[in-house]
C-alpha cells in the first residue's frame, strides 16, 4: 500500500505488499504498548517491518489535548523495507486530539479507525474542533470506521472483576485485537505477553485478555469490516530473528564489545531521553559482570567512566545532546590522558532541551569539535537499530587499539525504532583485545607515553601492576615520560601526535563503497539514521529508470581514505541530513567539493518520498 | 599491605615539588609519605586522584599511581575507579574550591554512596592556584581580589557538610601537626567506605596565618578541642573547659561549673550523626575553640562491595552471562 498497492474495498481478503499503520491516542492511552504488541505479532508472523514511536516530552500533558498525543507507526511488508513508511495507510485514533494531530499524514482515501466514544463535546473542545468531524463531512474522503471502543471494552472486561479507572485501561488492547483481525495477525504472541507481563495481577491480566479478544471478535462478527488484509511473510535470509530497537542494539553491542575486548564493562550514565533505555538494559545484566553506575550528573558519569578506564575496564558513558555538552571537559581530559573510553550520544532535537523526544543529527559538529583546545577524537555512527550493535563493537575496537576516547553517535530515531535482526553468529565477532602493559622491574623508569609505532597508542598501564607507577593528568605531557611540560615545542609536537594518531585510523577502516548505480551522475552521501529513507528514496528513483549512486558513512572521523576521490567522480553530490548541513560543511572543508545540501530539522526522520522528490528535482535540472 | 619495609623516599617522585616555599601542602605531603611508608602500604595498589588547584598537584609527588583530573571532578573520577577496582586504595585530594565549590555535588554523592574513597580536603579558605579569590570556606567580609568590599558569601562548614551528606567517616586535622595528621590518615585508611578528612592548610601567600590560633604554641592549647571516642569532650591546658549538648546544640562550658558528669562523652560510633553535627557547629571558620579528630566513624554497606555481591548473586542464580541467550531473550522467530 504505502510503497505499493492501494486498498481495494471489493475483495474479501486482500493481499498487500506493504502497509503502514499508525496508532494514535492520548499519552495515557497506551499507544506505544499497542504498537509494540502489534509489532511483535507481525515480526513473529514473518513480515519485514520498521517502526517509529513518536511521543510527547511531557509525561503529563493535559489529557485529550494536542500536546498530549502519542503515536506509534509501523510498516509491515512481504519484502525488505527500510522505513516505517511515509504516510500511514491505516490510522487508529483514540480521541479527537489524536485525529487532529495525525490526519494530515494519512494517505488519501486511507483507512481511519476511530474510537467514537471519545468524540464528545469536552474532548472536541480540547482538541480545538468547532464541529464534530464524525458528523460534519470532513472525513468523507477516507474510509472511516467508527467503533465505540470504550463501551465495548467496558462490557468485555466486566467478567474480570476489574473496577474503577482500570476498566478503560485495556482499550488499547481492544484496538490491537481489532487490528490483529484486520491484518491476520496471530493471537498467541500477544496473549502470551499479557500473561507474562501481568502474571501477578490477575484482574488486569484477565481484563487485557478479554479486551484483546473482544477487539478481534468484533472484526470477526460484525458486518462493519467486510474484509481483511494479508501481508505475507517477507522473503528474508534464513535464520533466527529478533525484533531489535537501537537502544537495545547499543546495550547488547557494548556487552559484545566488552567480551570481544576481554574487558569488564563499566557503564556510567545520568538518565536522559532518549538514551535512558541503554542504562535500563545494561542495569539488568549483572550476571554478565556489567557494572552500571547511575551518576549524579553527566559530568560525574563521564568522570566515572574515565576512572574505570584508568582502572582497566571498558569505560562507557551514554547520554543525549545536553549531556554530551556537559561531558566535553572530561572527554578532553581523556584525550590528554590517552585512555580508551566510549561516549554514546543518542542525538535529539536542540539547542538546549529542544525537542527531547524527537530525533535530529545536529550534534555531529559538537562531536567533532565541541571541546577546548586541539582535541581530535574518532567518531563512529550507527545507521539502524541492528547496526548499533556492530557500531558499538567498532567504536570499542578503535578506542582500545588507539588508546583514545571515541564518540559513538546514534539518535532518537535509531534508539527507539525497531527492525527485525538476523541474530549474528557470535563466534564470528572479532577479537579486539590487547594486553595491558606488563609488570616491570628495575629496567629504568616506566614511560607511559612511549608509543606504538603503527598506531601511535601509548601503553595501558593499570594500577596494581608492579613497577608501572605513573601519574597522568590534564597538564601537557612531555613526549615519552608523560611528565608535565610547558615547553612550547613539546606542546606542538604532542598536539600533532594526538592528531596523527586519529588520522592513522583511516588506514585501519574499510574504504567507502558505492552501492546502487556506480556509474550514475548523482551520488547521495548519507550518515546515521537517514540510511533507510535515503535508500528507499533511491530505490524509487531507480524504479523509474534513473541512475543514482549511494554512499553511506560509518566513520565520521577520520573519513575513509578514498572518500574524497570517490565523491569527486560524480557531477553532483547530495547530502541529506537532519541538521543544517554538518556533514555538508565537513565535506566542503575537507575535499574542496561543492555538494548539495538537503536539510530537514523538524524533529522527524526523512520520508522516502522526500528523498525521491529531491532526487527527481535534481535529475530534472 | 605487604611485609616489605618502605621508607618515606619510596613514596617520593623525581618531580620537583612546586608549591610556594612555606606552603602547608609540603607538611601534609610529608605526613602522607611517612604514614604510608610506616604502614607498609604497597605503592602499586595506591592511586591518588585529584582535581585542579595547588592542593591537586599532590599526585605528582606521590610515587604511586596517580591521576590529576579536572577542577572539582576528582570524586567522580575516583568513584569510577574505586567501583571498578575495589582492590585498590583510592585517595582523593582537593582544595576547598575544588571539593566544595565546583565539585560540591560530586563530593556529597561520593559520601552518600559510601564508596571506598579517602577524600582529603585541604582547606586553606582561599583559592590558591588562581591567586587569591575568596573560597566557599572564606569568612564573611573577607577582602580578596574578587571581594574588595568584603565577601558577602556565607561559608560552608566542611565537617557539617560531610555529616549532612551521610558520610560514615568524618575527621579534621591540621597541616602543622604531623602526628595527628598521620593518626587521622591511618584511621581513614582503615575505614571501610568513604572517609572525609578536612586538613586545615596554611596558604602563606594568599591567606597566611588563617589558622594561627589553632597552631601557635601560645594559643593552640586553649583552642583545640581534641575529640576522643568514649571520653568526655574537655580541652584547655588543664582540661578546664568542656562541651555540653543541650537541645541538639553544643555549648562550651567551664567544667568546674557544670561538673564533669554533665560533659558530653564523645561517641564517634553513634548511629545518629546528630551529636557529631552539634559539635561540628562549635566553630565556623574555624576561629575560636575548634574540634579536632574523628567526629564520626560508623560502618555501613560499602557501594562497590554491594555491587560486587549483586554480580555474584546474579551469576549464581542466573549463571554467567550468555550473550547468545541474551540476544534471543526478546522473542525470536525462524525464517527457513
Ligand atoms: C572548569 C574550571 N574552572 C576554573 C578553573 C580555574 N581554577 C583552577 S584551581 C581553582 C581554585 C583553586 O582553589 P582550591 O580548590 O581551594 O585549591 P588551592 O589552589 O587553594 O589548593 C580554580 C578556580 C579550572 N581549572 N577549571
Ligand atoms: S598559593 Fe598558597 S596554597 Fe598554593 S602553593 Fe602557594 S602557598 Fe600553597
Amino acid at each position: 500500500m504505502s510503497e505499493a498497492s492501494t486498498i481495494d474495498t471489493s475483495t474479501e481478503t486482500e493481499n498487500v505488499s506493504a502497509v503502514a499503520i499508525r496508532f494514535a491516542g492520548d499519552s495515557g492511552d497506551g499507544m506505544q504498548l499497542a504498537g509494540a504488541r502489534f509489532t511483535d505479532a507481525s515480526a513473529i508472523f514473518g513480515n519485514d517491518l520498521s517502526t517509529f514511536p513518536n511521543f510527547p516530552a511531557e509525561i503529563r500533558a493535559p489529557a485529550g489535548t494536542l500536546p498530549g498525543v502519542s503515536s506509534f507507526q509501523i510498516q509491515i511488508a512481504d519484502r525488505d523495507i527500510l522505513t516505517p513508511g511515509d504516510q500511514p495507510d491505516v490510522l487508529v485514533v483514540m480521541n479527537p486530539a489524536a485525529l487532529k494531530a495525525n490526519l494530515g499524514d494519512l494517505r488519501p482515501s486511507g483507512m481511519l479507525i476511530i474510537n467514537s466514544d471519545a468524540f464528545e463535546e469536552r474532548n472536541l473542545t480540547k482538541a480545538g474542533y468547532a464541529t464534530n468531524p464524525l458528523d460534519d463531512g470532513s472525513l468523507d474522503s477516507y474510509r472511516v470506521l467508527q467503533v465505540p471502543m470504550e463501551e465495548l471494552t467496558q462490557k468485555a472486561v466486566e467478567p474480570s472483576g476489574i473496577r474503577g479507572r482500570g476498566v478503560l485501561r485495556s482499550k488499547n488492547f481492544f484496538a490491537v485485537g481489532l487490528m490483529a483481525w484486520i491484518f491476520n495477525r496471530p493471537l498467541e504472541p500477544t496473549l502470551e505477553w499479557i500473561d507474562k507481563k501481568f502474571a501477578r495481577e490477575e484482574e488486569v491480566r484477565e481484563a487485557n485478555r478479554l479486551a484483546f479478544k473482544a477487539g478481534f471478535n468484533l472484526g470477526e462478527t460484525t458486518e462493519m469490516f467486510r474484509h481483511t488484509y494479508e501481508v505475507r511473510p517477507a522473503d528474508m535470509a534464513p535464520g533466527v530473528y529478533t525484533n531489535l530497537t537501537g537502544n537495545q542494539g547499543m546495550a547488547w553491542g557494548l556487552v559484545a564489545a566488552a567480551q570481544s575486548a576481554k574487558l569488564p564493562l563499566f557503564y556510567a550514565s545520568y538518565p536522559i531521553t532518549p538514551a535512558s533505555d541503554i542504562l535500563h538494559d545494561l542495569s539488568r545484566l549483572r550476571n554478565f559482570g556489567v557494572r552500571t553506575f547511575q551518576a549524579e550528573d553527566e559530568i560525574a558519569a563521564a568522570g566515572a567512566a574515565l576512572g574505570a578506564a584508568f582502572g582497566g575496564h571498558l569505560g562507557v558513558t551514554g547520554t543525549s545532546g545536553p549531556g554530551l555538552a556537559l561531558k566535553s571537559e572530561t572527554i578532553s581530559l581523556a584525550i590528554m590522558m590517552e585512555l580508551p573510553m566510549i561516549i554514546v550520544n543518542v542525538q535529539r532535537g536542540g539547542p538546549s532541551t529542544g525537542l527531547p523526544t524527537k530525533t535530529e543529527q545536529a550534534d555531529l559538529l559538537m562531536a567533532l569539535y565541541g571541546r577546548h583546545g586541539e582535541a581530535p577524537l574518532p567518531v563512529v555512527s550507527a545507521s539502524t537499530p541492528a547496526d548499533a550493535f556492530h557500531a558499538a563493537i567498532e567504536a570499542t575496537r578503535i578506542a582500545v587499539k588507539y588508546m583514545t576516547p571515541v564518540i559513538l553517535l546514534s539518535d532518537g530515531y535509531i534508539g527507539t525504532s525497531s527492525e527485525p535482526w538476523l541474530l549474528p553468529d557470535l563466534d564470528t565477532l572479532p577479537d579486539i583485545s590487547l594486553p595491558f602493559a606488563p609488570p616491570q622491574e628495575g629496567e629504568g623508569p616506566f614511560l607511559p607515553y612511549l608509543r606504538d609505532e603503527t598506531t601511535l597508542a601509548r601503553p595501558w598501564a593499570v594500577p596494581g601492576t608492579d613497577g608501572l607507577e605513573h601519574r597522568l593528568g590534564g597538564l601537557e605531557k612531555e613526549d615519552g615520560t608523560g611528565n608535565v611540560s610547558y615547553d612550547p615545542k613539546n606542546h606542538e609536537k604532542m598536539v600533532l601526535l594526538r592528531e596523527q594518531k586519529v588520522k592513522r585510523i583511516a588506514d585501519d577502516i574499510p574504504l567507502i563503497e558505492v552501492t546502487q548505480d556506480e556509474d550514475a551522475d548523482i551520488v547521495v552521501l548519507g550518515w546515521g539514521s537517514t540510511y533507510g529513507a535515503v535508500l528507499a528514496g533511491i530505490r524509487r528513483v531507480r524504479a523509474k529508470g534513473y541512475k543514482v549512486a549511494h554512499v553511506h558513512l560509518r566513520h565520521m572521523n577520520p573519513f575513509p581514505k578514498n572518500l574524497g576521490e570517490v565523491l569527486a567522480r560524480y557531477d553532483r553530490i547530495l547530502i541529506p541530513e537532519l541538521n543544517r548541513g554538518h556533514l555538508w560543511r565537513l565535506i566542503r572543508a575537507e575535499y574542496l567539493l561543492d555538494p548539495i545540501q538537503y536539510s530537514k530539522v523538524q524533529g522527524q526522520p526523512f520520508k522516502a518520498a522526500e528523498i525521491e522528490a529531491k532526487l527527481m528535482e535534481l535529475i530534472g535540472t | 599491605m605487604t611485609d616489605t619495609a618502605y621508607s618515606r623516599q619510596d613514596f617520593q617522585t623525581d618531580q620537583e615539588v612546586r608549591w610556594c616555599p612555606g606552603c602547608g601542602d609540603y607538611t601534609i605531603l610529608a605526613s602522607m609519605q611517612s604514614f604510608m611508608a610506616g604502614l607498609g602500604v604497597d605503592p602499586k595498589d595506591v592511586v591518588f586522584v585529584s582535581g585542579i588547584g595547588c592542593a591537586a598537584r599532590f599526585p605528582y609527588y606521590m610515587n604511586t599511581y596517580g591521576l590529576h583530573g579536572i577542577h572539582g571532578r576528582a570524586p567522580a573520577i575516583a568513584s569510577g575507579l574505586a567501583v571498578s577496582r575495589p582492590d585498590l586504595s583510592v585517595w582523593v585530594v582537593g582544595g576547598d574550591g575544588d571539593m566544595l565549590s565546583i565539585g560540591g555535588n560530586h563530593l556529597i554523592h561520593a559520601l552518600r554512596r559510601n564508596i571506598n574513597l579517602k577524600l582529603l580536603l585541604f582547606n586553606n579558605q582561599i583559592y590558591g592556584l588562581t591567586k587569591g579569590q575568596y573560597s566557599p570556606t572564606s569568612e564573611v567580609g573577607k577582602r580578596t581580589k574578587s571581594s574588595p568590599w568584603g565577601s558577602v558569601d556565607y561559608p560552608f562548614n566542611p565537617i557539617s557538610v560531610a555529616l549532612g551528606s551521610e558520610a560514615t567517616f568524618v575527621a579534621r586535622t591540621v597541616d602543622m601537626d604531623r602526628d595527628h595528621t598521620q593518626q587521622v590518615l591511618k584511621a581513614a585508611y582503615e575505614h571501610k567506605g568513604a572517609a572525609f578528612v578536612e586538613i586545615l592548610q596554611n596558604c602563606n601567600v594568599f591567606n597566611d596565618k588563617a589558622f594561627i590560633r589553632l597552631t601557635s604554641k601560645e594559643e593552640r592549647d586553649i583552642n583545640r578541642i581534641n575529640l576522643e571516642h568514649g571520653k568526655p569532650v574537655v580541652f584547655g591546658p588543664d582540661d578546664e573547659w568542656g562541651v555540653v549538648i543541650e537541645g541538639g546544640t553544643a555549648r562550651l562550658v567551664d567544667v568546674s561549673e557544670v561538673g564533669i558528669d554533665a560533659i558530653h562523652v564523645h561517641d564517634a560510633q553513634a548511629d545518629s550523626p546528630a551529636a557529631a553535627f552539634a559539635i561540628s557547629r562549635l566553630s565556623h571558620g574555624p576561629t575560636g575553640p575548634t574540634p579536632f579528630g574523628i567526629f564520626r566513624s560508623v560502618e555501613r554497606a560499602v557501594y562497590e562491595t554491594e555491587l560486587q555481591q549483586q554480580i555474584h548473586h546474579a551469576q549464581e542464580s542466573r549463571g554467567p552471562g550468555d550473550l547468545a541467550k541474551l540476544i534471543a531473550s526478546g522473542g525470536t522467530w525462524t525464517v527457513e
